[in-house]
Parts: structure tokens; sequence; C-alpha cells
């Protein structure tokens, strides 16, 4: 990778430090231990049962679909979810899971048969993908880590993974497997922070998904649906 | 839009806001309803006064050792393939933006919501070199295309307007033909803007907060436009004030969780946000190219002064959202795109006393604005002292006096005051009362209440009483 320019920087620095009325610190501060951490506390103790119960309440905040399901009914599942969502195009990443999860026969028997047509994220069709993204009517992808506090589902960004299958499409499911269930941001937060110390890359992008994209702009009435999916469904694996 | 909205003297601001009758019913259901849903996710989440700690601690570490983390920021945006620029000025940092946008022969470009580009004015520097700029936050998007109305709310900028009027505004300038319902409205907005993000060259954002361990920048939206600004475009210019950075994740989390809970009473928005540099090899979406610019802009000021505590805000307007002055003159009285409380404080220092020396005196004192603060900030102790600051500079009486002699001034020799201050009483203290009883104080009240109820401020005063009686009519 090319590193980036840096412009500027000793000076505004200099002013800081002067500001502050002491020396530049460059390096060696580290962050101290803090004095409470509230954080942890939250759903402490909770199963993933009782996980799965607090995400299933928080959908109906967010104005998200709810399904549980097992692995053998996932196919099942997923097509109702699509065909309630008014059908194809489908969009997907190139993700090993869907295969894992025996939905191939789906994505590429079943539904291009019947003319759902689905776009497998190709990185190497470039801006196709893009294009793919805006006809789909609904994006699917598993979630990496779920939040069951917020009712959030955590997309690492990969090359066979592009950030418009979330974001384009009319409508949005994604696949949650019940070992993905975490008590709240924190723990993954936290994960990833581990991550780096032990010299991880983090992916380019890293999204935070709560249910539809909604606004209250106008008179503060909420409209869900404004730049992102209108409609949004979380179909859990209760058996992964 | 620069900080400075230019709409005359402040107590004719005051004056002609007072009169707008759907602004003020606006704010005050959004002051409402926002206090019950905040105070309902504060209590679901528990612990919150350690949580309020926290967040305050996480702030102060980094304000005290700025230098530090804005190294280690830069050092990793730069190891990813990112490009830093700090900005010791507005004009340096718009300069380097608009050379971006001649290098790359930009013509068009999507930006979302952020409120420090606004207070540099960047929008015109580069429509004067030929660039359309589309903002694509619904609340931006109305604003702009009804010729650049100033924002009231730094989270819900187009809050003073109604529904009818933006449907008019989208009829002049849009085409638009349908109703008012705000369903359709967003949907129109929707459409026209799926094209601007499908054809833009740059997009252009804010960052709520900057972490330093990775070189990433996190952005919170509801609506996913900025989502759709930094996926699409073959470059991403991202603009930060210089305090808006967290050590590691972790603190991120937690001022995430604070953000969002004390700005829209939300646990998390629908969209959080974490872009490390431009796209990684071999992806086929994201930018291309990622510019950082780092802006000080009378930040730097601030540090080292009594005023530093201002630097831990994370725009989240929750003390805009409980302020009985903001309820009742709005956004638009305060002349800068910073209002309330967090815009009291700030403006003067940002702007200079020359143009904002009356915001200072905005303010009841009552500390409910300090008391929401999620990060601690001691609004109304900084209010007092700006106020002790502009009459040493008058260099008058002896400070505690002037300081008496003016607030008696300022509230006794006009009349619209005198109405103004007698007037908001009642309703500031809306959200507390029960059964004519005020059970939860704001501020100063909340020792008093704990123990026992204190009388609510009668809802009829005298004057009212009087002229309703002498007109006939129903009471304001």
């Amino acid at each position: 990778m090319t590193r980036g320019t840096i412009q500027n920087r000793d000076a505004f620095l200099q002013t800081i430090a002067e500001r502050l009325g002491r020396a530049p610190r460059l390096s060696g501060v580290s962050r101290p231990q803090w004095d409470c951490a509230p954080q942890w506390t939250v759903f402490a103790g909770y199963s993933q049962d009782d996980l799965l119960n607090v995400l299933q309440k928080q959908c109906g905040l967010i104005h998200t679909d709810y399904i549980e399901t097992t692995s053998a009914e996932l196919a099942g599942a997923l097509r109702r979810q699509v065909a309630a969502y008014g059908g194809g195009p489908v969009i997907v990443p190139d993700d090993p899971r869907f295969a894992e999860y025996g939905l191939s026969a789906l994505l590429q028997d079943e539904w291009p048969a019947e003319q759902t047509a689905v776009h497998t994220w190709n990185p190497a069709l470039g801006r196709q993908n893009i294009d793919a993204a805006e006809q789909a009517n609904v994006g699917i992808a598993f979630s990496d880590i779920t939040l069951a506090e917020s009712g959030t589902v955590v997309l690492f960004s990969r090359n066979e993974q592009g950030r418009a299958i979330h974001f384009l499409p009319k409508t949005y499911i994604a696949i949650v497997p019940k070992s993905t269930v975490v008590p709240r941001m924190t723990q993954a937060a936290a994960a990833i922070h581990e991550q780096i110390e032990k010299g991880g890359l983090v992916p380019s992008c890293i999204n935070f998904i709560t249910g539809p994209s909604n606004s209250a702009d106008i008179e503060m009435n909420l409209v869900v649906g404004v730049h992102g999916p209108m409609k949004a469904a979380y179909i859990v694996v209760t058996d992964r | 839009m620069p900080m400075k909205i230019e709409n005359g003297p402040f107590w004719k601001r005051v004056e002609e806001n007072l009169q707008n009758d759907f602004m003020r019913g606006a704010v005050a259901g959004m002051q409402d309803r926002g206090y019950v849903r905040r105070l309902g996710v504060i209590e679901e989440l528990g612990h919150w006064e350690e949580w309020r700690s926290l967040a305050e601690q996480i702030r102060k570490h980094t304000l005290e050792n700025l230098d530090y983390y804005l190294m280690q920021l830069s050092e990793n945006v730069a190891k990813r393939g990112g490009h830093v620029f700090f900005a010791q000025t507005a004009e340096e940092a718009n300069d380097y933006i608009r050379r971006i946008a001649l290098e790359k022969q930009a013509k068009k470009i999507v930006k979302s919501k952020s409120m420090v580009t606004e207070e540099i004015n960047l929008n015109p520097v580069l429509e004067a070199i030929g660039c359309q700029v589309v903002e694509t936050d619904l609340g931006e998007y109305i604003l702009q295309i009804d010729d650049h109305d100033p924002p009231s709310h730094i989270v819900g900028p187009a809050l003073h307007k109604n529904k009818e009027q933006i449907r008019d505004v989208f009829r002049r300038k849009l085409g638009y033909t349908k109703s008012s319902d705000p369903v359709e409205l967003a949907r129109h907005a929707r459409e026209m803007l799926r094209r601007d993000y499908l054809t833009a060259d740059i997009g252009i954002t804010g960052c709520n907060f900057a972490i330093a361990e990775s070189g990433s920048i996190t952005l919170v939206t509801n609506e996913g436009n900025a989502d759709l600004v930094t996926a699409l475009p073959k470059t991403q210019i991202t603009v930060m004030g210089m305090e808006r950075i967290v050590p590691t994740f972790e603190e991120m989390e937690v001022l995430v969780s604070m953000l969002t809970r004390s700005a829209v009473g939300q646990k998390l928005t629908s969209y959080i946000t974490v872009l490390t540099g431009p796209r990684d090899e071999g992806d086929a979406d994201g930018p291309e190219e990622f510019h950082l610019v780092i802006v000080d802009n009378g930040r730097s000021s601030i540090l080292g002064t009594e005023f530093q505590p201002i630097l831990q805000c994370i725009r989240c307007a929750a003390c805009v959202n409980v302020c009985p002055v903001y309820r009742h003159i709005g956004g638009h009285s305060y002349g800068s795109i910073y209002s309330g409380p967090i815009g009291a404080v700030l403006s003067p220092l940002l702007g200079g006393y020359d143009d904002y020396k009356e915001l200072p005196y905005a303010s009841s004192l009552c500390a409910a604005c300090t008391e929401a603060c999620p990060v601690k900030i001691p609004l109304h102790e900084l209010l007092i002292k700006h106020r002790q600051i502009i009459v040493e500079r008058e260099g008058k009486a002896p400070v505690a006096e002037k300081l008496a002699m003016k607030a008696f001034r300022l509230g006794t020799a006009s009349s619209s005051l005198y109405r103004f201050g007698t007037k908001f009483a009642p309703s500031a203290f809306a959200p507390f009362v029960e059964d004519g009883r005020v059970t939860k104080g704001p501020g100063p009240l909340k020792a008093w209440t704990e123990s026992r109820e204190f009388p609510a401020p009668s809802k009829e005063r005298f004057r009212d009483w009087f002229q309703t009686r002498q007109k006939g009519g129903n009471p304001s």
C-alpha cells in the first residue's frame, strides 16, 4: 500500500502543545484505566437465549421483521421473506456461508429458474456490481456480529462483499447466526480493538446497521426508508 | 453557510422569532417528545451518572493529549494510503479542498451533514469554481433547495419548517406534484438524490469521531446518506474539527452510545459506519482516494483556557433540547449555526464577542443544559464566565455589581424582554410538571425537588389574562 501524505502537521501540533502549556507529546501516552466501566454491566450473565429475546423485542422498535428459523429451514424462510418484499432482483456477497447454510441451490438454481435474478458481488466486474445493487429489490448478507441491545448487525467489508449491497437495494435481509449475538456494541468494539492490538488491519468499511433507513427531518415525523433500504428483516438461525 | 447567520440584531431576531408560531410549536413539541424519549433510553440503560463520568473522563484525557492522538491518527491514516491535511484556518481547509476539486475536475459533489463544513463556509468556495454541491441529509437538502435557509438546530436543521412549506419549496424548485405527506416528500428526495450519489465525482463528510488507533472515522446517521456519499464517488474528503477524536474503538463505542441516546433517544442510529482509508485493494466500491482535513479554526485558542471543557462537546444537542430559552426564541435567534446553550458558549469563542456578546445572556442559568450534557460540560458556568469577561471588557463597575445591574437592566429595559422572561417560565417547566407541581426539577431545582415539590409557575399571567379578557379571544 502506498503511504499517503501528511501536510502542516508539525506547526499544528506545536500550537496545540503551546496552548496546553507544555512540550509536544508525540509518543508515550497510554490510555488510562478508566474509573468505571458501566458498558460491561449491560446484560451481563445473559444466556444466548436471553439475548435473542432482547434482540426480538428491539426489532419491534426499529421497524425490522424478526424471523427465527433453523439451518434446515433457512432456505424456505429466506425464499418467503424475499417474496414478501416483492421478489427479485436479489444481490448477495460472494460469501462461503451461503453454501455452508444450504443456500446454494436457492441462489444458483431455484431463483434463477423462477426468473428471480441473483447477482453475486464479483470484484472483477467493478462498477457493474453497483449497477446491480442499484437495480436490486433485495440485498442479503450474513451478520458478522449481532448486537442484541440495539438490534444491530455488524458487517465487515471485503473484496467479495461491497458496501453498496447494504444501501442501494430497496429492501434488506440480514441472516443472523445465533452464535453471532452479543449483548451490545461494547463486545464488538472490544473484539475489533483486540485485533488492532495484535497488529491486524481493520477492513476499509465496518457497518453497524440497525433496521431500515429513516428520517425525522420533516416535522419530526418518522419516515422509514429514506436513502437506504425501506424495509429490513433479520432471519435468525437458531442452531448455528 | 458561514457560522454567522446574517439576520439583523439579536433582539430584533428574538422579537421576530417569538412571533413565529409554527416554529415555536415545533420546537416545543420536539423538546417535549425528545425529553421523554431521552429519559426513557437513559433509564433503560441504567447507571447513567457512571456513563457520564466515563464519557467525561475519555473526553478530558483525549483533549489533554490531543497532539499525541492527532499524531497517531494521522500516521495511521497515511499508513492506510489516506492523505491528511492539517488546516489552521478555514481558508487553509477550503483552499485544500478546492485544489482537490480542481485536480479531479469535479462537477458534482455530494455531502453528508457536517457542522464543521458549515462553519468554514465550504460550499460557496466549491460553487465558485463551478461545482454543483448537493447536501444529502434530508433536512439539509430541504434548506439548500430553499435558497440556503439557515439551519435552526444542530441535529434537526429544518425543524423550523412545516410540511406545507416544504411541499411548496419542492413544487417551486423540483417540479414536485404530490402532497405534503412527509412520506411522499421523503420519497421524492430519495429519487432526486439517488441520481446525485451515482454521478458525483467527490463525496464530502464530517466526522463524529475519529479513532486514533486505526486511523478510522466514524459517521452516525439514520438516513444512510453518509454511506452512499462514501461508497460511490471516487474521491472522499472528510472534514473534522480537531477535537473530534478518541483513542480506540472502545472509547468510540462509549461515546456513540451517549451520542445516539442524547441526540435522538435511540440506542443506536440506523447507520454507524467506521471507515478506514480509501477502499481496500481489490474492492469494487468505496473511494479510490481519501483525504482527511483536520480543522483548528479557533479551537486551539480555547485549549488551556477556562473554556476548554466546551471542546468535550459531541454535538448531540441534548442541551438545546432542554433549553427553555431556545424553546421560545428558536435556533435562528442565535445568529449562528451553533444555537442553544452550546451555541451560546461556542459561538463567541469561535466568532468573537463583537458578533455574539448577547448570546451568553440568552440563558436563564437554570442549568438544565449542564445536567443534560452527556459529557458533563458545565455549560451554565461557562455562560457566566462569558458574562464576566464581557462585563470586564466594558470596564465599568466591579464585576459582580455590573453583572447584577446588567441582568436587571436587560430584564426590565424592554417590555418585550419582560414578557419573554415571564412567559417562558411555565412552559419551560412543563416537562417536569405533574398535577401542577414540579416533581423532577432541572439543574439547581433538582436538589430541592428531590425532597419536596416546587409549585409550578402559574400558567396564566395576569397580563395575559387581562388582555384575553379585553379581546375576548383565546389565550396564546
